[in-house]
């Protein structure tokens, strides 16, 4: 009876707004249906469906898979400023965070199973039914800690939110070792992610031990760039308060972030040309081409140029705080760091291959709609997400709210 | 799928008539869900097969029972008598390859008849050996080709050096598989159960010698060349979207044939052997001539030795 309350009151929320909210959850429904065909496409025919090959056997959706870990790490991370140094204007925010880590992580999820060649397969990874290969193998690892940290994310929102709702109050004691866990594993995430490419000798990309760091950087900048432009979103459209100075300290960040990012990547351009050696060839294929073949490089330098240009935005204070240019920084770090830790990341880490082969890599029609789905469908959980719990943490909705 | 389905669910109705109605939503669930995963694995795939667990946890009955199953679905499928071998490992066994660079002349009869034997796809091609072809005084992987097509081989100042899967005693492969479905065997092989792997494809990110190749989608064999003489964790026929390699070929080397490879080089650059037997060819190359390691430094430690005969 009172569980139905919630149950009740919850779906009414996801059930009425505005015509915007129609509109939006409307278009991600029918980019997450063609996303699924496209799906059912690839599962009809196979993997050839995508342009992966025996050369580059890792693509667009490890890519994004990569990018979205940095995003649910990165999210949750901002806790840190939050319960350490009790910055309050940052506090509020922590659970509006902890809901894009919980989409991100799920997104996660459905790309590594998108990239599945045997999907049907994947109890076989269920420890006890199966063989879960730890501590061997780090995408054993990468499961425990990303299944990990979508509980810790589950229980610490859901606790303070349902105490919130019954107008309890929240018992510190409980709930704070599971915060302050949730710090580490944030790290965890990223660094296991970062761990599954840096172990493989077999790919001098990846085979740096800068790696892990230049993960948590980059995460570092777009995790909070796409907190900030939520935030603005959130805030325009609910009766939730977020203060100017919450976004412009996250926006601060940022540009220590960005730095030691940029500072990383310096440290390994220096690294590979100054020692000149053959494991230079994939930098040289991302940045300059090899043979001829030249796919990445575009790419490449836009996301540098984007990182750059955010980085300028979001050290000077005058465009920092003003939201034309705060809003552009945003975008800008967003859309360069998903090129840097996505293709950017993926691709060259096969190229050459280890005989010496170029083959370059493409995604097809297939693994664009498959990725567009995964996106439509994780927006869709944040939306839904936060169309609940948002009018729980203003006091909109509580128990006795229900009563009318 | 679905038939026998029914079946099983008939047997019960008729046994327990009275129990129908309370059953109905639970059946209707259940069949449901079996509509469910028969659609989203679109092949003929039984429970057993579903269900099977990994080649290493089997019981002998459970082996057994999967052999006789495959074999059923081979006959239905092409219409012939497959043998599908589980021969274990021979004891004091530990196999080792050796091959001889300055003899080969590239004429690339071991990637044919490795194709032919192991049944490897003809489209999409797939083929377990590559010929780096290098000009002499060069041993950049990078300035090396594949792709060469001359009216005759050896070509005047190129030498050649085929590359398979290395079957490292430190395999960067295994180590990282999530599920355990690749794994090296007591006798030194490094072999895939295809039935287990989930198709991550992780270690053929992880294997420094291109060794792995991945069925993109359902691998095609012409019927009349069809190998039916097989093993289990070698040349049987495979499935799409799973990891295959080469098992020395495994089906031969267990019942004390040498590898499809080593047998057609018409210039017997290919050796292989015992290591653990101190007589054996492989050793006394090893001891004896000039060997060296592809990639030595990578500690991945092969069992597949380079050497110069003279």
């Amino acid at each position: 009876m009172e569980k139905s309350g919630f149950i009740f009151q919850a779906g009414r929320r996801l059930a009425v707004g505005p015509p915007v909210y129609y509109g939006w959850v409307g278009l991600l429904l029918v980019l997450a249906a063609i996303g699924v065909t496209a799906y059912t496409q690839q599962l009809r025919v196979g993997l050839i469906a995508t342009g992966m090959t025996n050369y580059v056997s890792w693509g667009f959706y490890i890519g994004n898979f990569t990018f979205l870990v940095g995003v649910a790490a990165a999210a949750v991370l901002l806790i840190i400023p939050a319960y350490l140094y009790d910055f309050g204007p940052i506090k509020d925010i922590v659970i509006v965070g902890e809901a894009l880590a919980v989409s991100a992580i799920l997104m996660c999820m459905m790309f590594v199973t998108a990239d599945l060649g045997r999907p049907d397969r994947i109890w076989h990874l269920i420890p006890g039914l199966g063989i879960l290969n730890i501590p061997r193998s780090l995408l054993g690892w990468d499961i425990v800690v990303l299944n990990g940290y979508l509980l810790l994310n589950l229980l610490i929102p859901g606790y303070i939110l349902w105490n919130s709702y019954n107008d309890k109050p929240v018992n510190m004691k409980f709930i704070l070792p599971f915060i302050l866990l949730s710090i580490p594993w944030a790290v965890s995430i990223h660094t296991v992610t970062a761990f599954i490419y840096n172990g493989l000798a077999a790919r001098p990309f990846w085979n740096a031990s800068i790696l892990a760091p230049r993960f948590l950087a980059s995460a570092f900048c777009s995790g909070p760039a796409l907190v900030i432009l939520l935030y603005q979103i959130v805030r325009k459209y609910t009766k939730f308060h977020v203060t100017d100075a919450a976004l412009f300290k996250i926006a601060e960040m940022i540009a220590a972030a960005m730095a030691i990012n940029l500072f990383l990547l310096g440290a390994e351009f220096f690294k590979e040309l100054y020692s000149d050696t053959h494991h230079l060839a994939p930098l040289v294929y991302l940045y300059a081409g090899l043979h001829g073949k030249a796919m990445l490089v575009p790419w490449i330098w836009t996301a540098f140029a984007f990182n750059v240009a955010a980085f300028v935005i979001f050290i000077i204070p005058a465009t920092r705080k003003s939201f034309v240019t705060l809003n552009l920084g945003c975008v800008l770090i967003i859309v360069g760091i998903w090129i840097e830790k996505g293709i950017g990341l993926i691709v060259p880490g096969f190229i050459p291959a280890p005989l010496g082969e170029v083959w370059e890599y493409v995604p097809t029609g297939v693994e664009l709609l498959v990725t567009m789905g995964i996106w439509s469908i994780g927006l869709l959980v944040l939306t839904l997400i936060l169309k609940i719990i948002i009018p729980i943490e203003t006091g909109e909705m509580t128990r006795t709210s229900g009563v009318m | 799928m679905s038939d026998r389905d029914d079946d099983i669910i008939n047997e019960r109705s008729d046994e327990k008539p009275d129990a129908e109605e309370a059953g109905t939503g639970r059946r209707g669930f259940l069949a449901g869900m079996a509509g469910l995963v028969g659609a989203s694995m679109l092949a003929s795939c039984t429970w057993q097969e579903f269900f099977q667990q990994q080649f290493t946890r089997m019981t002998n009955k459970e082996i057994q029972e999967t052999v006789d199953r495959l074999k059923a679905e081979y006959r239905a499928k092409y219409g012939m008598d497959f043998v599908v071998g589980t021969e274990a490992p021979i004891d004091a066994t530990l196999y080792a390859y050796a091959l001889d660079i300055q003899r080969c002349i590239g004429c690339r009869r071991c990637v044919y008849g490795c194709v032919q034997e192991n049944n490897l796809s003809r489209d999409p091609q797939i083929q377990y050996i590559r010929v780096l072809k290098f000009r002499d005084g060069n041993m950049d992987l990078e300035q090396s080709t594949i792709y060469y097509d001359p009216e005759e081989v050896p070509e005047k100042g190129y030498y050649y050096m085929p590359v398979q899967c290395q079957h490292c005693a430190n395999a960067p492969c295994t180590k990282v598989c999530p599920v355990r479905a690749t794994w090296t065997e007591p006798d030194g092989i490094v072999v895939v159960d295809y039935n287990w792997c989930i198709g991550c494809r992780y270690c053929m990110a992880a294997c420094p010698y291109m060794g792995r190749w991945f069925n993109y989608t359902d691998p095609k064999v012409p019927t009349d060349q069809l190998n039916p003489v097989t093993h289990y964790l070698g040349n049987r026929p495979r499935m799409r979207n799973v990891v295959e390699k080469c098992t020395f070929c495994i089906q031969r080397v267990r019942v004390g044939k040498y590898p499809m490879c080593v047998e057609v080089c018409p210039v017997g650059a290919r050796k292989f052997g015992n290591l653990l037997d101190p007589d054996s060819e492989i050793n006394r190359i090893i001891q004896t001539k000039r060997v060296f390691r592809l990639k030595e430094e990578l500690n991945t430690q092969p069992k597949f030795y380079y050497f110069f005969a003279t």
